[in-house]
């Protein structure tokens, strides 16, 4: 499959922010300046920019815990993001999120999700809002393994096939639901429970950014054929633990270390069209400084940024009141 | 101006905002009823009783949306349709139901605004039938608006009456944020007489049914008729009653309520919900905080027990307020002394 030069620069500088995101937030985490939780998406990085690469500011998207690669592939702002998770007023949520509840409609993000399974749900409101108003979108939910197992997402997959709405199910796999291990956790297969609710199945390796690109696309193009919502299995790997500051005692020894040195989706996306000739390393080089300076200046400005005043505790609780 | 049932005026609510304005849309089970039946009727029910009734015939399958019996996805999908452009009105049956979707309720729709620092609106009504008095027990018989109340971020409306039930289901489908519409069972063969234009009643305003100057009664939904009646037998004995819908718990008019209670020095409270934690104990706290000096008398609560609710009808009708338990409330409230310790 082609894919345009410009969406694959776009797609390699928006996993390279996702990344580097990310390990700024592990470090920046540990010096204890960052309140609340934060549960980091590296590694798999490729799954939501595979899928946003088919999506347009029209097309809506709801997130998990594990939202900032999310964001980030839908186009939010990572200075907005950043300030957002350090709790400062000129964060994309004014503060009043954090890292588990960045949203932003204007360009269809519509939230990470502090509840298991809360996207599903959202995401078929969203489907019949594009289906009712004819706008032409479609909505994805991304969730986890451990959501694909909440009443809310089993019956979401019902009413989406029910209402024939343009959905698509992103189950992003990475075989841990927290601490617990899909195998012991998820009964049957992804695969089966697509089938059960009448629903088409697509699966993919989330370290392989063209894989996913192409498997998401094939996806996208259904739902938002009027064909009706399908599913896409995304098997990836979680770099950091369930959530910052998680030792991951769980995990084997070397797990990690393997899923870093052979399923790096970075890694092999440079691989990949470098020895295909379409890019230099130069040019990928360049793209890596950009992003540094760009995380940099956003980790400063956000340590820099008012904090909110005692007035914004009670703004916005309703419309008008 | 006819005499319209409260079934009707919610019915003529709902029709004259879905011919207004083409993005209010309505989902639940049954609302239209009979899709996928044998019978190929699909406007067989309009709502387990009816309220829907005939929607489905003038909006068609992609304004009246019956869904399979799953709370959580599709009071979900109303949230989510209503922060994506829709104006949902999501009938979630008996307001019992709400332990399947509550998170939908409570962590999603409810906190969109505030968590995403002001950026979304979520205009959504999700309407749901409540009280004792049907035999139904306890699994259909709550009155949970305390529940809704508590938490910041929804607004929750009790009609009292079919007149108050259609201005105030228009203002709660106008509304930009989730809006919990209350109906009482019981009342929706209650007739009176209902404009048949359209009309708004804000939010927020409390209504002053009856004035007196001895006693303030507050009470919500189906509790302000057992109130007007009990005040009307205590006018007779020459006791004047002010009776306070506040026909919204959020936002509440406490405002009315306090200068209400300024002027009787007296307050009696009707509230049909669970005697912990409700509107009843709410406005006890306000009035103690905020009026304390103009009370002549101790606040008073006319309460169901801190009990499910029972199936048999001896004692369901023990269970709820009546208008005799607001009378003799309101003479005991009267009759109160001081009595100086030695």
């Amino acid at each position: 499959m082609q894919i345009a030069r410009e969406t694959l620069l776009r797609s390699y500088r928006a996993m390279r922010t996702i990344r580097m995101f990310e390990e700024r937030l592990h470090v920046e985490f540990a010096t204890g300046e960052i309140p609340g939780f934060v549960h980091l998406y590296c590694g798999e990085e490729a799954s939501a920019v595979g899928v946003c690469a088919n999506l347009t500011d029209n097309d809506t998207i709801a997130s998990t815990h594990r939202g900032h690669g999310h964001c980030i592939a839908k186009g939010v702002e990572v200075a907005g993001m950043m300030a957002e998770i350090y709790g400062r007023s000129t964060g994309v949520c004014r503060g009043k999120g954090g890292s588990m509840h960045i949203a932003d409609l204007a360009c269809g993000m519509l939230g990470a999700n502090g509840i298991v399974g809360g996207g599903p749900p959202l995401i078929c409101g969203a489907a019949l809002s594009h289906k009712t108003l004819r706008d032409g979108g479609v909505a994805v939910a991304f969730y986890g393994d451990g959501a694909s197992n909440e009443g809310t997402t089993l019956e979401s997959l019902n009413l989406a096939s029910v209402w024939q709405l343009p959905a698509v199910f992103v189950v992003e796999d990475n075989g841990y639901g927290e601490a617990t291990g899909a195998s012991f956790a998820c009964a049957g297969t992804q695969k089966a429970r697509a089938a059960g609710f009448g629903m088409p199945y697509i699966e993919c390796d989330g370290s392989d950014y063209f894989a996913v690109h192409e498997a998401a696309g094939e996806a996208i193009a259904h739902a938002r054929a009027g064909k009706g919502p399908i599913m896409l299995h995304v098997h990836l790997q979680r770099w950091y633990g369930h959530f910052e500051g998680d030792a991951m005692t769980y995990r084997a020894p070397g797990e990690v270390a393997e899923a870093k040195r052979d399923h790096d989706c970075l890694k092999l996306f440079r691989e990949r069209v470098t020895q295909a000739g379409l890019f230099e390393d130069s040019v990928l080089d360049e793209v890596d400084a950009a992003v540094t300076d760009e995380i940099e200046a956003a980790v400063l400005q956000a340590k820099d940024d008012p904090l909110p005043q005692s007035a914004d505790l009670l703004a916005d609780v309703y419309v008008r009141y | 101006m006819s005499k319209k049932s409260f079934r009707q005026a919610i019915n003529e609510a709902l029709r004259q905002e879905m011919r207004r304005d083409p993005t209010v849309i309505l989902m639940g089970e049954d609302v239209a009823g009979g899709r996928g039946g044998s019978a190929n009727t699909q406007d067989a029910w309009g709502g387990v009783l009816g309220v829907t009734k005939g929607l489905y015939e003038e909006f068609g399958e992609t304004r009246v949306l019956d869904t399979p019996i799953t709370e959580a996805s599709y009071i979900g999908a109303a949230a989510g349709a209503a922060v994506t452009g829709l104006r949902p009105v999501a009938e979630l049956m008996f307001v019992d139901f709400v332990g399947c979707c509550l998170d939908q309720i409570m962590n999603q729709a409810a906190k969109f605004r505030y968590m995403f620092g002001g950026k979304a609106r979520t205009p959504l009504v999700i309407r749901a039938m409540y009280g004792a008095g049907f035999n139904a027990a306890a699994q259909h018989s709550q009155a949970l608006y305390p529940l809704f109340t508590h938490i910041p971020g929804l607004k929750v409306v009790i009609p009292s009456s079919p007149y108050e039930a259609k201005g105030l289901l228009i203002s709660a489908i106008r509304d930009d944020d989730p809006v919990i519409f209350l109906e009482n069972k019981v009342m929706y063969d209650v007739e009176e007489e209902v404009p048949d234009e359209s009309y708004a009643i804000p939010f927020g305003e409390a209504n002053l049914t009856r004035e007196g100057d001895d006693v303030t009664i507050v009470a919500f939904g189906r509790m302000v008729g057992m109130a007007n009646e009990a005040a009307d037998r205590l006018a007779k004995k020459g006791i004047g009653c002010t009776v306070i819908d506040p026909r919204t718990t959020s936002p509440l008019d406490s405002e009315t309520i306090l200068e209400c209670v300024a002027d009787t020095g007296r307050l009696v409270i009707v509230d049909e919900s669970s005697p912990r934690c409700n509107m009843a104990t709410d406005i006890a706290a306000l009035v103690a905080e905020e009026a304390f000096d103009t009370l002549r008398a101790p606040i008073r609560r006319v309460v169901p027990p801190h009990t499910p609710v029972p199936f048999a009808t001896v004692l369901e009708t023990l269970y709820l307020p009546s208008v005799e338990k607001i009378e003799a409330a309101v003479t005991a409230t009267m009759n109160y002394r001081v009595t100086e310790k030695v």
